[in-house]
Formats: C-alpha cells, structure tokens, sequence
C-alpha cells in the first residue's frame, strides 16, 4: 500500500534526512520526499498498520531533523 | 512570508538591534556585559541551541546546528577568559540565522514560482443533475461515459469527448505551449487544460484517476525521488566531512596549546575554524540546483523524474530517434498532385468521394485534403478491392482509386510518379482512362529540422535514426534532416538491438527519443530514455526517464541545455564553497582569519550558493 503525506520542512538536505529516516523505519518498504511539493510518499510493507508505523516515521524524522513535520491524516 | 519566517525574521532584527546597540555603549563589568550580551544572542539562537541539544540527546550530533553551538558557546567562554569580547559569538550566531531565513525564503520564493505552475489539479467537476442544475462533484466520483460540463475559466477535470459546444483551450500548463487550441464537437480533450470561452459538455472516456493530469501529477510528485551522484556524494560527503573537522578544530585547540601554553589564541583559532568549515552551503544549495533544474524544466513543458537523470541527460553523446511520431507527424498528408487531362482540384475530388465511406488512413488523408467532401455528387456502388483499392460510380463515371495493379486491371495506362520515392502514390482512372495520381506522404515536423541542428550546435556527436519504415522513405527522412545514420525496416525488437549496437560502441551517454507503445522497451535500454508528449502512449511515458509534454522536437535540445546549465551551477557550487573553505581553513588555522571572515566563509558563501542554485529554475531562453 502507498500513501502521500504532506510535509513542512526547511531545507532540501533536511528533506534528504527525513527521507533516509524514514526508509530506515520499520514497515516501510520504500519512502521518498519531494522538497519541490512537500510531499512524502510511503509504501508499506504488507501485515503492517501504516498509522502506527506513520507514528514511528514521525518520531524518526524528528530525530534526524527536529524541525520537520508530517500532516498525518 | 509564512509565519515561521516572519517570526524569525523578527527576532533576526531584534537582536541585530540590540546587538548594535550594545557595541556603543561602554560596560566596564565583565560580567554585566555577558548578562547584557545574553539577551540578543539567546534571542537569535535559542532554536538552535535546542536543536544542537536534541542532536546530541538522538545521537545525531554532527550537523550544522552542533557547529554553530559550540563555534558561539566557545567564542562565549573565551570572551570570559579573555578579552571580555562578546560581540563575535551574537554575530556568529546572528549571520547563521540571517543565512537561514535567506534560504528559507528564496526556496519558497522559487517553490511558489513552481507549484503555481504546475497548479493543475481540478478540484471539482460539473455535472448536470436531475432539475437540468449545476452540481459540482468530486472528479473522483464521475463514472466513464458521464457527462461533464465545462465552463469558461475553468479546467478541464477529466480526459473526454467533446460532444457538444466549441471553444478555446489553453494546454499551457500541460504542454508549455501558449498558443490556444480550438475545438469543436467531436474532439478529444484531455485535462489540465483550461476552457477559455465557450460552454463545453464533454462525455468523459477514462476516470480522474487515469486521465492525463492525475497522471502528470503523479509524475510530478514522484519526481525528484531518484537522487543524482552529486547529491549522494554530498550527503556522503557531509557525514564524514562533519566529524572529521569537529575533531580537527579539537586537536587544533589542544596540541598547539600544550606546546605554546596559550590556549585562548588557538581556541579562538579552533573555533574560527569550526565556523568556517560548516558544510551548509554545500548541503543546501546542490540539492537545491536539482530542485530548480526539475521545477524550471517542468515549466517548459520538460518532465525530468529525478535528478539522477538530469545528471545523465547533460552527458548524452549520441541521441537515437523513431522516426514516426517523434520527426515526422505520424499522420498521412497529400503532398502533390499530379494530374492529367484534368485539373488538380478535380483529381482530388474524385478521389475524396471514391474513398466516402471508407476509413483506411489513406481515405482519412484524402478526405482531409479534400474539405467538402458531402456536397451534393452521388456516390454509388462504392467497392473495395483487396489488394487494389476502392471503385464507385461517382456521378456515372467509373472511378478506380489505388495501386498500380489496379490501374492495370481496369486497362488505365500509368504515368511515373517523380515524387514515388517521398511517400504512396494513390492513381486515379475515370472510365478505364488515367486521369492521374496523388502523393501521400508521412510529413516531417515543422521543427525537426531546426532541431536537430540545435543537438548538433550543443556539441551532440551522433545522431541516428530508427524506423520500421521503408529504406526509401527513412532516408529521405534523414537526408533532408542531415540525420549521421539511418537504420530502416525495423522490427520492434531489432530497434532494441539496435540501440544495444550503439551502447556497446561507448560513445558516451546515448538517449532514445520515442513516443509509441512498441518503443517501450527501447526507451528502458537507453541510458536515458526520452518520451514525446504526455499525450503518448502511457507505456512509453511509464519506461521514459523523461517526458516532452507537447510533440515538439526541439525540446529535446532544449532539455539536454537545461539539463547542462543545472549540472554547470552543481559544479561551480561545488568548487566554490569547497574552494573559499579551504583558503578560509588555512587562514583561519594561520591565526590570519578572525571570526568575521568565518562569517563571510561561512553565509556569505551559502548565500551566493543559493543565490547561484536559483538560476537553474531561469531557463527560458536556453
């Protein structure tokens, strides 16, 4: 399954950051940030709950880049 | 401004402000000057003291946030220690966040710039209900084959059929293409345009989902998503880099110190250091140029679907192009008549009513040339004869329109055509006589010419043309376009060979140019494969790396330049930052570079590097 998130972050390098934070978390098979629409796109790896694993994505990204922030539907 | 900005912006100027302020007026205090110079510092920077504190506390510790921490905090200290200077570290701290908002605010100035044009997405879509009203729906929920109605101002929601009104189209924001498109009952319209004047009722052929512009969208958002060697070599770069001078600044500190016992000298010096070396305008402005490089390309019309293959694409050495539908129009035009005893005009009458109720892409052409084909002659008895052509009774003369066998068969003797080799010739007998024949021919696209001596002037090496189409033709073709090599009657299959052929040579990067379904696996090959129009076939657009949203070949050197000045501004990023660093590295470790010129090393550098990566969305005039 995929889904797209908006974002809010500053940079094109912090997008970066959160993009690799995200890939690393678990559930997620593959995630890619667009700086240009502030937008991240996650697929999820089956058998999992994309809300609580979009909670893991969330606290990851804060980790790397603290001033980010995903729109979680 | 969004609020953030205005926020920080705020403080910037408060705590310049007081900053100022502080440096006219005299405090003997040590200690009163520190509390004194406190208060604009902490204003500026507490975030990012915060946020250098949170590093640490996630084991993130090394970024640029970290730096600055400890450049200020232990200006700070030496400033106590010392000289009782304080001014140096509020400045360090103040220059970074002036550095910051900057860039913030140039990257959502171009970010705008960006996403207004490519605002395409309809939120909505009319439909007719029950009482004959207008109700706006979602487009998600209209089914194939509804009936959508189309207001003047408003986009098109839905690819579909015209079924009734006529109006003015602007597909600018599809194709980048600014002159207006007419259509009439009857035309296909694909979305993302917008209906400039008349009332239009369109019968909607495929879902929102797979229409043209939640496709483009799609393209859009996922483009970007592939990062190019530049950007990977960055964050590598970075994530050594960061480290390897924290630990530097520290042996700097310590070693000479232990030696000369002066330590607040080489602290200062360890700390100048730091400043220098932070790796923002590196980290920032590369991937910014790809970010601009991709949104300037899409505003032209030019979908790029990662910076990887921006990168790829300046390189390309050779370019291989189909032939139909990418250099010539792929749709069949009379390009001469030739006729005997009788007039043009007749000929091609004759022809267009013989061919009335047939629609062979042979019939089409000649119905097209012929505009008023239903006027008032009798067509009777219309044959179609395999292998031959069509026979009718056209006002009670027999006529036979086809092929040479044909005219043979009805005992019409032929004339040669001296045009036979540029296209079909169509021969046309009255009552068993040669009355004479018409040319049909795949034309050549207006630009094609002008392209490819655009590809030749921007320094590509080869050109060569694949076509499944007949010798004759394939080399008129790349004759009069002066294409290098030519190869002609093609299967599917043999195109990919073909272009293995020239992969093996390793003449550099090689694109392929295609738009049909066949040309898929050609397009995947290439080192990079480019797509024409959007409006193609959703296999080519899905394998190409890029897309040309309108038909025209000029765009593909317009792509390759775009491509090279996005590539040319990385460079130059690149060595300048890298450059002005090392020469500021050396001063700084010499003792000959204080703080100051930190700061300009530091956000002087990142903004002209901003600066420099903005150009790459300005490609207009490339």
């Amino acid at each position: 399954m995929k889904k797209t998130y908006k974002i809010e972050v500053d940079c094109a390098n912090c997008a970066n950051k959160m993009e690799n934070a995200a890939k690393k978390t678990e559930g997620v098979k593959d995630a890619s940030v667009n700086f240009m629409t502030l937008k991240m796109s996650v697929e999820f790896e089956d058998g999992y709950d994309y809300k609580e694993v979009m909670q893991n994505v969330l606290k990851n990204c804060k980790k790397v880049e603290d001033d980010c922030e995903i729109y979680l539907k | 401004m969004t609020k953030k900005q205005k926020k920080n912006l705020t403080r910037i100027i408060i705590a310049a402000v007081l900053m100022i302020l502080l440096i006219f007026i005299p405090i003997e205090n040590k200690w009163l000057k520190l509390v004194l110079y406190m208060i604009p510092y902490l204003i500026v920077g507490y975030d990012i003291l915060i946020k250098a504190f949170k590093g640490i506390k996630n084991l993130q510790p090394f970024d640029e946030c970290f730096l600055m921490a400890i450049a200020t905090v232990g200006a700070i200290a030496v400033g106590i220690w010392g000289d009782g200077d304080f001014v140096e570290a509020v400045a360090v701290m103040l220059f970074y966040q002036i550095g910051e908002w900057f860039q913030s605010y140039a990257v959502g100035k171009s970010r705008k710039n960006i996403s207004a044009l490519m605002d395409i997405r309809p939120d909505y879509a009319n439909i007719e209900n029950d009482d004959g009203e207008l109700e706006q729906v979602d487009p998600d929920e209209v089914e194939v084959g509804s009936v959508i109605i189309v207001q003047a101002g408003e986009k098109i929601p839905i690819d579909g059929v015209v079924v009734e009104g006529e109006s003015s189209l602007n597909t600018s924001a599809l194709t980048g293409e600014s002159m207006p498109r007419n259509v009439i009952s009857g035309d296909e319209v694909i979305s993302g345009c917008i209906n400039l004047n008349g009332l239009l009722k369109i019968k909607t052929t495929k879902e929102f989902g797979e229409s043209t512009v939640s496709k483009i969208l799609d393209l859009v958002e996922n483009a970007s998503s592939k990062k190019s060697k530049s950007e990977n070599f960055i964050s590598k770069f970075a994530r050594i880099y960061t480290p390897a001078v924290v630990f530097s600044a520290l042996a700097l500190a310590v070693i000479p110190s232990v030696f000369t016992g002066d330590w607040s000298t080489w602290i200062y010096r360890a700390l100048t250091f730091l400043v220098i070396s932070c790796p923002c305008a590196l980290v920032i402005s590369i991937p910014l140029s790809f970010f601009a490089g991709i949104g300037g390309a899409s505003k032209e019309g030019i979908l790029v679907k990662g910076s990887n293959y921006l990168e790829i694409l300046s390189k390309t050495k050779t370019v291989v192009f189909d032939k139909t539908g990418t250099l010539t129009k792929g749709v069949f035009e009379v390009t001469a008549i030739h006729p005997e005893i009788v007039d043009e005009n007749t000929l091609l009458h004759l022809a267009a009513h013989v061919e009335r109720y047939s629609s062979h892409p042979i019939a089409n052409s000649l119905k097209a040339a012929y505009q008023n084909e239903n006027d008032g002659c009798h067509v009777l008895k219309a044959e179609n004869i395999a292998g031959q052509g069509v026979k009718a009774l056209v006002n009670n003369n027999i006529i036979c329109v086809g092929n040479e066998k044909m005219m043979k068969a009805v005992g019409a003797e032929i004339q040669k055509c001296p045009h036979e080799h540029s296209g079909t010739v169509i021969h046309v007998s009255r009552n068993g006589k040669y009355i004479g024949h018409i040319v049909i021919s795949d034309i050549i696209k207006p630009t094609a010419e002008q392209a490819l001596k655009e590809l030749k002037k921007s320094g590509i090496k080869k050109t060569v043309m694949l076509t499944g189409d007949s010798k004759k033709v394939a080399d008129k073709v790349a004759g009069e376009l002066n294409i290098d090599e030519v190869h002609s009657e093609l299967l599917p299959e043999d195109k990919v060979n073909e272009v293995e052929k020239i992969l093996s040579e390793k003449l550099g990067v090689t694109a392929f140019v295609g738009d049909g379904i066949n040309d898929a696996p050609v397009l995947s090959r290439a080192d990079i494969g480019i797509a024409m129009g959007a409006m193609g076939s959703d296999a080519a657009i899905e394998a190409a790396d890029v897309v040309l949203m309108d038909d025209d070949p000029i765009k593909i050197s317009k792509a390759i330049k775009i491509s090279r000045k996005c590539l040319r501004i990385v460079n130059e990023n690149i060595w300048f930052s890298i450059g002005v660093k090392i020469a500021c590295l050396v001063l700084g470790a010499l003792g000959i570079a204080n703080m100051w010129i930190a700061i300009f090393a530091d956000v002087g550098v990142m903004v002209i590097a901003v600066l420099n990566a903005i150009r790459a969305l300005f490609v207009k005039k490339l």
